[in-house]
């Protein structure tokens, strides 16, 4: 594409959907952080690998945990090393700047080519967290207190930020990024992304299996739906056994691979049983 | 340019700025949405909209802008809402409850949708329990309205197409819950304390410490910061409940997989609280209210959860208590009034909506304890109230 615009695309290993496809590339064009949200399991932290393989760019990865302060992303000033150093009497105590430790983000401001930054699961973190970066990811250069230096960023990093929406995210920092919900996948695109892993699977079998699917997500019920990577792994199981897809038809072998609670595993059979249930054929 | 694009986001209650617009226009400068509709529909949705939550009403902006699309959807919106309030279910005459039984919801929902798409126009008549007028209570609004269905979504479709299946109506916030939402509402049931062992160096302490010994380093810790909310969560367990069982069941499991409190303690009652609570959903281990009340400090927060629907006798009355077995000397509302005057921080959510808050025993328990719909909003007004002091 002649404007530039058109630089992200799916890869080899990784099946993107053309609406996310889009956002992506806008993201990318107009220098705005990436928030992207959706159901565990929907690929939010592989979209990050892909765009920076995609766009031949290294990746940084910074994951937040409750503990994290936004501070911690730009540099940590090692007070502690220092007062040790002072101490003990090896090396420069006088030179702060060898105390200061840049975090992810200070390093992708700091690179010396445009880096793609992952913020993984910004909502772990405490509720301001975001807001103290918002400056920081407008002007993309931040200050050091202790060195009186300003770090700015050579090359604007593209900024990719995934939340599993624990905490609402405010509304300030909202503004400046770009949003997409990654969607669970239609069956159409489920069966793009199991062949990507198994690409000698039989189409029966691949059929049958996410009809399966489909249905066990179907229930409301559930405590936890089983999503793209339980899909993956019971295909694995069924593969490793040799089922072909007339057993899959008629029953549901290894359901602790897609079910990972008692209590939907006890609602499932419940359900299974009921006389309606037998009479669409699925019998457990 | 489009301008009547960003008002009519702004009438569907999306909150978009001046300068998410002015983002979106930079974008089509650049020629980013390729003069076609379907990549808009994408474009314009990251750039304007911020959550999952709102995808529902841009899709309805969407549509009145660009799509020409028949606005009977509410019609049929109605009428599903209507089959999804379990209360309205309760109220039907036993013919029509027998009839009801035969099928699971889902099932009900299929055929119901089912004879929707066959129906081509209005029936006031007929004795077919379902689309039609008159005696039936599903017939209410049968308007024809096309496009139920939430279907396949293939990559060829149009951005209004997609737009007019309002596939993301299940996650607004006012109408859905499930049991990671509750927890992201819960969440906000917090109050930082230092408690526990000294396990975290404390810097400013170290240095300053540290300075005074000259230079000798003296490590400080101090305590690390720990919520000290507290909860108690009380749930009615009787029969006008089961309705609402599941969704119950989903808000105590949030509550139980968090283990963000520092102590959460769960009692079930029938119908009324009076002098035993119950420890289990089966009612066979019981311990007396006043123990309770005894035992838990005044700041567990209190969540009450029931239809507060019952018979007056049972709130109002001695002797009054559902099971026949049982007989309370103190009518059930004084029981409500103590425990609320006991904790600090009490709220009573209700499943019922609160449109259909009339009954005299839910405004009498709603003067007793703040009342919440057991919705997301209401889920977070609940929390707001626990967490100021009454």
């Amino acid at each position: 594409m002649s404007n530039g615009f058109d630089q992200f695309h799916s890869t080899e290993s990784y099946i993107v959907s053309p609406a996310l496809k889009d956002v992506v590339n806008v993201a990318v064009a107009l220098k705005r952080p990436l928030l992207v949200k959706g159901e565990p399991g929907t690929g939010k932290t592989l979209l990050a690998h892909n765009i920076a393989t995609a766009l031949g760019k290294p990746l940084l990865i910074w994951n937040i945990k409750s503990t994290t302060k936004a501070r911690d992303g730009l540099y940590i000033y090692d007070t502690v090393q220092r007062l040790n150093d002072s101490r003990f009497g090896d090396g420069d105590v006088s030179d702060i700047r060898r105390y200061i430790r840049l975090g992810q983000l200070g390093q992708s401001f700091a690179a010396e080519e445009q880096v793609v930054l992952l913020i993984d699961e910004v909502d772990k973190a405490d509720l301001e967290f975001p807001n103290d970066l918002l400056n920081e990811l407008d002007e993309m250069s931040f200050y050091i207190l202790e060195t009186d230096e300003t770090v700015k960023a050579r090359h604007r990093p593209i900024v990719v930020i995934t939340s599993n929406s624990e905490k609402e995210l405010p509304d300030a920092f909202l503004r400046r990024c770009v949003f997409h919900y990654i969607e669970f996948p239609d069956q159409e695109l489920m069966a793009e992304i199991v062949r990507v892993h198994f690409p000698e699977i039989e189409a029966n079998l691949l059929k049958e299996c996410l009809k399966k699917f489909y249905w066990l997500r179907s229930f409301d019920e559930f405590r936890k739906k089983p999503s793209t990577s339980e899909l993956l792994d019971w295909i694995q199981a069924l593969n490793s056994a040799g089922l072909d897809h007339q057993v899959i038809r008629e029953s549901l072998p290894f359901v602790g691979a897609l079910l990972k609670k008692e209590q939907d595993v006890d609602h499932f059979v419940q359900a299974a049983s009921r006389p309606n249930a037998q009479r669409r054929g699925w019998a457990y | 340019m489009f301008l009547n694009f960003f008002y009519s986001l702004r009438r569907f209650k999306v909150p978009v700025s001046p300068t998410e617009w002015l983002a979106l226009m930079e974008a089509l400068d650049r020629g980013f949405a390729l003069s076609s509709l379907n990549v808009f529909y994408y474009l314009a949705r990251a750039l304007l909209v911020k959550s999952e939550t709102y995808y529902d009403q841009y899709d309805q902006a969407f549509s009145a802008v660009f799509g020409g699309i028949q606005t009977d959807e509410k019609v049929t919106e109605e009428v599903l809402d209507w089959l999804n309030n379990p209360l309205n279910r309760l109220v039907l005459d036993p013919e029509q409850l027998a009839a009801l039984q035969r099928f699971s919801l889902e099932e009900l929902r299929e055929l119901f949708n089912q004879r929707l798409r066959e129906q081509t126009e209005r029936h006031d008549g007929g004795s077919r329990w379902i689309g039609t007028g008159g005696t039936s209570p599903f017939g209410q609004g049968g308007a024809h309205p096309d496009g139920l269905r939430i279907g396949q979504a293939g990559g060829g479709q149009m951005a209004a197409q997609v737009a007019a299946e309002r596939r993301f109506r299940n996650y607004r916030t006012d109408v859905t819950l499930d049991v990671r939402q509750i927890k992201v509402a819960l969440k906000r049931l917090r109050n930082f304390r230092r408690i526990g062992p000294e396990d975290e160096l404390d810097l400013e302490e170290t240095i300053d410490k540290t300075c005074r010994n000259a230079g000798d380093i003296e490590l400080i810790f101090s305590r690390s910061r720990k919520n000290t909310v507290k909860a108690c969560l009380m749930m009615d367990s009787g029969g006008s409940m089961s309705p609402f069982a599941h969704l119950v069941n989903r808000l105590f499991s949030a509550a139980h997989q968090m283990s963000h409190f520092k102590d959460l303690k769960y009692f079930y009652f029938h119908n009324c609280v009076y002098q035993d609570l119950f420890e289990d959903i089966y009612s066979s281990k019981s311990t007396p209210t006043a123990k309770v009340l005894a035992n838990l400090d005044a700041d567990y927060k209190l969540i009450m959860i029931g239809d507060a629907h019952m018979a007056s006798s049972e709130l109002f009355s001695v002797g009054g208590a559902i099971d026949y077995w049982y007989h309370n000397e103190i009518p059930g509302l004084n029981w409500l009034k103590r425990l609320s005057d006991h904790f600090h921080h009490a709220v009573w959510i209700n499943p019922i909506p609160r449109r259909a808050w009339f009954h005299p025993t839910i405004k009498a328990v709603s003067r007793v304890f703040p009342m919440h719909e057991m919705t997301i909003d209401g889920l977070e007004g609940a929390v707001r109230a626990l967490m100021v002091r009454r």
